[in-house]
C-alpha cells in the first residue's frame, strides 16, 4: 500500500505551516535522507526529508500552500514493487483534527473532579527527640567546629568512598579549620584541597557521586557556591528523577552560610530558602554541636544530594555531645528545643540563638515559648511544628535570610493551610531586613534579626503590651 | 584532512609542541570492525532520520536535536574503549546512547515521553542515561557534562581500576568557563579521561569563527599542558585511530587528552531552525564531498569487504530495527500517574 508523507509540526505548538516548494516532482525516485520540500512557519523554515525508499507517486499539496494543518497527507510514496496503479482508489486519509488525539488522551488522564473543600493534614503527634540520645550516655563537650570534624572523620574511618575536596580543606586545615587533622589522618587521596573553582569542582564533586563516590564538598561558604548552583541544582538534584531512578548523586555539599561579622553584602547571605526550593535536595541547619554531627554523619550516607547550612559564628560555640560510637539522627525531624504553652517560636541554625534567648525574657512577662528547631528545612518536619501551633495557637518564625518567599513565609503559607482554625492571630516573620548587609557596624546589627525584634512579635501574637 | 597535534610535557615546561602527522592510517582496522563501524554509523542515521520524522508528526515533543552528519565521531571514539569505561555528553546525544550499546526501543521510547523509556518518559531526548552500559547522559546544559566527566574520571582513579571516561561536548560547549576549570582540575590530578569536542562549526546558529578567538580548538588545553589533536571527525577510521592514541595516553596515566572532531550536522540545531546562518550550497556540499557513511560505504565495496547485495541486507536490517523501535515507541504507556512524584529523593 502506499505510503503517505504527512505535513510535519517543527514544534510541539505549531498546528499548521506553509508548505513553501517542493524539491522532487512526481516519478521521481526518492532515497532515506533525500529533501522531499520546503515548509515554513512564522519563525523557522524546514526541510521535509524522505525516511523511505521510493517513488513519488502523486503530490497532494502543492507547493506555495499556506496553512497546511499538521499531519495533512501532502504527497504519496510508492514502494519497491508498487506502482502508479497502486494509486487507483486510493484515497488520503482525513485531515486529523488538530490536537484531537493529545486532548482526549489529556481529558482522560484530567484528576477526577473532587470537591471543593480545603484538605488539610490530620493533626500528628509531635516528634519527640529525646529518644534521640539513650538514658545514661555520657556527655562531652565540644564545639560545633569539632563535631563537624569527628563526623567526617568517623565516615571517613568507616567507608573508603568518602572523601573531603574543597579550597583550602587539606594543607591549610580548612578555612575555618572544621577540616583540622583530617589530611593528616586520610592523606591526600582523600582530602583534596581544590582550586578556586567552585562551579568546576562542584561538577566534579557530582560526577564522582554519579560514579559510587561519596563526596563531600565544601564550600568556603555558601555565597561562593552560586558559581555552583548550576552543577548543585541542575545536575545533582535532578538526575534521579531525571534518569528514572536509575542513578542518584549521594553528596554532601556542606559550608558556612549567612551572616557572619562585619563582612557585608557578598559574604553574608543565608542561602537555605534558596536550596529548600529545589526538589530532590535535602536541606540540613544544624544549631548544636550534637545535632551538626549526628545530622552530618546522615548527611554523608543519605543516597541523596544534601545542602548542609553551617554557621561561622556557631562554630567556635560548644555544646553538649553524646559520646557515642555511632551516633546518626533523622533527617527531617525537627526537635522541640524548649516546651511553652502560650507562643511557638520556630527558626534554625544560627536563628536559634535569637529564638531561645527571646523564650528567656518572655518568661519576665510569664510567656512560656515553645521554641522549635527545625534543624532539616527540607524536608520541613510539618507535623512537629502544627502540633505545637494547635497546641499554642500562635507562633512566630525567625530566620537570617530575606522576608521574601523565605522560610518564614513558607511556614507561614503551611500554618495557615493546615491549621487556620487553630490560629488566634497572624503568624509574624522575624527575619533580615530586605537590604543587602551593609558593613557599617551598626546599620548590620539593624540588617539582622535581633532578640528583641522576636520578643516584640511574641508579645504582639498573644496580645500583650 | 592533515592532523595537527599539539604535544605537550611537564618537561616542555607547557609549552605547545606541533608536530605534523601524515594522514595516512597506521592502524589496521579488521573487516569485522569496519563491518561494525558502517552498521552503527547506519543505525544511528536512520534512527535519527526516523526521530525527526516522528517529531513532525507530534510524537515527539519539545527539543530534538539531531546527530546526522556526526555520526563517525562517536562511532570512531567509542571503539576505542572498553564496556566498563564511562561515557558522557551534552544533549546532543541519542548517537552517543545507540553506540553505547543502549536499546533503539528505550530510546525511541524515551523521545517519546513513554514508559518504556530509558527515564521512564521522565527525561526526554536531552536526560537520558543507563547506569547498566556506563551512559551517564545526556545534559540539557551547555558545559555541566564536562565537570561531570571529570568527576566519573576521579571517581576511576580514586578507585584505581583502570577504567577511563570519554567526555563528549560540543564547539559552543569549548567557550565555557567550567570546562577550562575541569581541564585544569584534570591535568593537575591527571585524571583518565578524553575529551572531544565534536566541533561542527555553529553552537546553534552562531560558527566557531563567529564566537571563538582561538578557532582551533584542539589548541583549548595548551594552558593547563592538556595536549590536544585535530582529527578528520567525517572519517570514522581517522576518529578510531586518534581515538586508540587518546586512550592509550591516558591509560598509561599520562592525564587528560583533548580531541577536536572537525565535523558537521546537516539538521538544524534543534528541530525548530530558522536555517537562515548558513547557506544550503554549504550543508549539501559537506553532504556530497564528506559523508562519512558514505564514504565507508564506498571503502567496504572497493575493498570487497561487503557487497552490494550485503550492504543492502544491512540496511533492511536496520531498518528493520528502527521500525521495531518506533512501533514499541509508539504503543509503550505514557508513565502512570503516580510516577508524578516518584524519583524524585531515594
Amino acid at each position: 500500500m502506499p505510503t503517505e508523507i504527512l505535513m510535519p509540526a517543527l514544534s510541539p505548538t505549531m498546528t499548521e505551516g506553509k508548505l513553501a516548494r517542493w524539491m522532487v516532482k512526481e516519478g521521481d525516485t526518492v532515497s532515506s535522507g533525500d529533501v522531499l520540500a520546503e515548509i515554513e512557519t512564522d519563525k523557522a523554515t524546514m526541510e521535509v526529508e524522505a525516511v523511505d525508499e521510493g517513488k513519488i507517486g502523486k503530490i497532494l499539496i502543492e507547493g506555495d500552500t499556506e496553512n497546511v494543518a499538521v499531519n495533512t497527507p501532502i504527497a504519496v510514496l510508492l514502494e519497491e514493487g508498487e506502482d502508479e496503479g497502486d494509486l487507483e482508489g486510493f484515497s488520503p486519509s482525513k485531515v486529523p483534527a488538530a490536537d484531537s488525539g493529545s486532548e482526549d488522551e489529556e481529558s482522560d488522564e484530567a484528576p477526577a473532579s473532587k470537591e471543593p473543600r480545603i484538605e488539610t493534614r490530620a493533626p500528628h503527634d509531635a516528634y519527640d527527640a529525646s529518644g534521640e540520645i539513650p538514658e545514661g550516655t555520657e556527655m562531652v563537650k565540644m564545639t560545633v567546629r569539632e563535631a563537624l570534624r569527628d563526623a567526617m572523620a568517623e565516615e571517613m574511618r568507616s567507608d573508603d568512598r568518602v572523601f573531603v575536596m574543597g579550597e583550602e580543606v587539606a594543607e591549610y586545615q580548612g578555612a575555618y579549620k572544621v577540616t583540622q587533622g583530617l589530611l593528616d589522618e586520610f592523606g591526600p587521596r582523600r582530602v583534596i584541597d581544590t582550586p578556586i573553582t567552585e562551579h568546576g569542582f562542584a561538577g566534579v564533586g557530582v560526577g564522582a557521586a554519579f560514579h559510587g563516590l561519596r563526596p563531600v564538598v565544601e564550600f568556603m561558604t555558601f555565597n561562593f557556591a552560586m558559581q555552583a548552583i548550576d552543577q548543585i541544582v541542575n545536575s545533582a538534584a535532578k538526575t534521579r528523577y531525571m534518569s528514572g531512578g536509575q542513578m542518584g548523586s549521594p553528596i554532601v555539599f556542606r559550608g558556612p552560610n549567612g551572616a557572619a561579622s562585619r563582612v557585608a553584602a557578598q559574604h553574608s547571605q543565608c542561602y537555605a530558602s534558596w536550596y529548600s526550593h529545589i526538589p530532590g535536595l535535602i536541606v540540613i541547619a544544624p544549631h548544636t554541636a550534637a545535632d551538626a554531627k549526628g545530622l552530618l554523619k546522615a548527611a554523608i550516607r543519605n543516597p541523596n544530594p544534601v545542602i548542609f547550612l553551617e554557621n561561622e559564628i556557631l562554630y567556635g560555640q560548644s555544646f553538649e555531645v553524646p559520646k557515642l560510637d555511632d551516633f546518626v539522627l533523622p533527617i527531617g525531624k525537627a526537635k522541640i528545643e524548649r516546651s511553652g504553652d502560650d507562643v511557638t517560636i520556630v527558626s534554625f541554625g544560627m536563628g536559634m540563638r535569637y529564638a531561645l534567648e527571646a523564650a528567656d525574657k518572655l518568661t519576665k512577662d510569664d510567656i512560656s515559648a515553645e521554641v522549635i528547631d527545625l534543624r532539616t528545612i527540607r524536608p520541613m518536619d510539618m507535623e512537629t511544628l502544627l502540633a505545637s501551633v494547635r497546641k499554642t495557637n500562635r507562633c512566630v518564625t525567625v530566620e537570617e535570610g530575606w522576608p521574601q518567599s523565605g522560610v518564614g513565609a513558607e511556614i507561614t503559607a503551611q500554618i495557615m493551610h493546615h491549621a487556620f482554625d487553630y490560629l488566634d492571630a497572624p503568624v509574624l516573620r522575624v527575619s533580615g531586613k530586605d537590604v543587602p548587609m551593609p558593613y557599617a557596624a551598626n546599620l548590620e546589627k539593624l540588617a539582622l534579626p535581633h532578640v528583641d525584634e522576636v520578643v516584640t512579635a511574641a508579645k504582639a501574637v498573644c496580645y500583650r503590651d | 584532512m592533515a592532523r595537527q597535534t599539539t604535544k605537550t610535557s611537564k618537561s616542555s615546561q607547557g609549552t605547545a609542541r606541533k608536530t605534523a602527522s601524515s594522514a595516512k592510517r597506521t592502524v589496521k582496522f579488521s573487516n569485522e570492525s569496519l563491518q561494525k563501524f558502517y552498521r552503527d554509523m547506519l543505525l544511528i542515521r536512520r534512527f535519527e532520520e526516523k526521530a525527526g520524522q516522528i517529531y513532525g508528526m507530534g510524537l515527539i515533543g519539545g527539543f530534538c536535536h539531531l546527530y546526522i552528519g556526526q555520526e563517525a565521531v562517536v562511532v570512531g571514539m567509542q571503539s576505542a574503549i572498553s564496556d566498563d569505561d564511562a561515557v558522557i555528553t551534552s544533549y546532543r546525544d541519542h548517537g552517543h546512547m545507540l553506540a553505547c550499546g543502549m536499546d533503539p526501543k528505550g530510546v525511541m521510547a524515551e523521545l517519546t515521553g513513554r514508559e518504556g523509556g530509558y527515564s521512564k518518559g521522565k527525561g526526554g531526548s536531552m536526560h537520558m542515561f543507563s547506569k547498566e552500559k556506563n551512559f551517564y547522559g545526556g545534559h540539557g546544559i551547555v558545559g555541566a557534562c564536562v565537570p561531570l566527566g571529570t568527576g566519573l574520571a576521579f571517581s576511576q582513579k580514586y578507585q584505581d581500576n583502570g577504567q577511563m571516561t570519554l567526555c563528549y561536548m560540543g564547539d559552543g560547549t569549548a567557550n565555557q568557563g567550567q570546562v577550562y576549570e575541569s581541564f585544569n582540575m584534570a591535568e593537575l590530578w591527571s585524571l583518565p579521561v578524553v575529551y572531544i569536542i565534536e566541533n561542527n562549526e555553529y553552537a546553534m546558529g552562531t560558527s566557531v569563527k563567529r564566537s571563538s578567538a582561538q578557532t582551533e580548538l584542539y589548541k583549548r588545553g595548551e594552558s593547563f599542558n592538556v595536549p590536544g589533536e585535530q582529527v578528520d571527525g567525517m572519517n570514522v577510521l581517522a576518529v578510531a585511530e586518534a581515538g586508540k592514541k587518546a586512550v592509550e595516553w591516558v591509560r598509561a596515566g599520562k592525564g587528560p587528552y583533548i580531541l577536536e572532531m572537525k565535523t558537521y550536522r546537516y539538521r538544524g540545531h534543534s528541530m525548530s531552525d530558522p536555517a537562515k546562518y548558513r547557506s544550503k550550497e554549504e550543508v549539501n556540499k559537506k553532504r556530497a564531498d564528506s559523508d562519512p557513511i558514505e564514504h565507508l560505504r564506498e571503502k567496504l565495496l572497493a575493498d570487497k569487504v561487503y557487497s552490494e547485495d550485503e550492504l543492502k541486507e544491512i540496511d533492511r536490517e536496520v531498518k528493520g530495527i528502527i521500525a521495531d523501535a518506533v512501533e514499541f515507541a509508539q504503543n509503550s504507556p505514557e508513565p502512570a500517574p503516580e510516577e508524578l512524584y516518584t524519583d524524585v529523593v531515594a
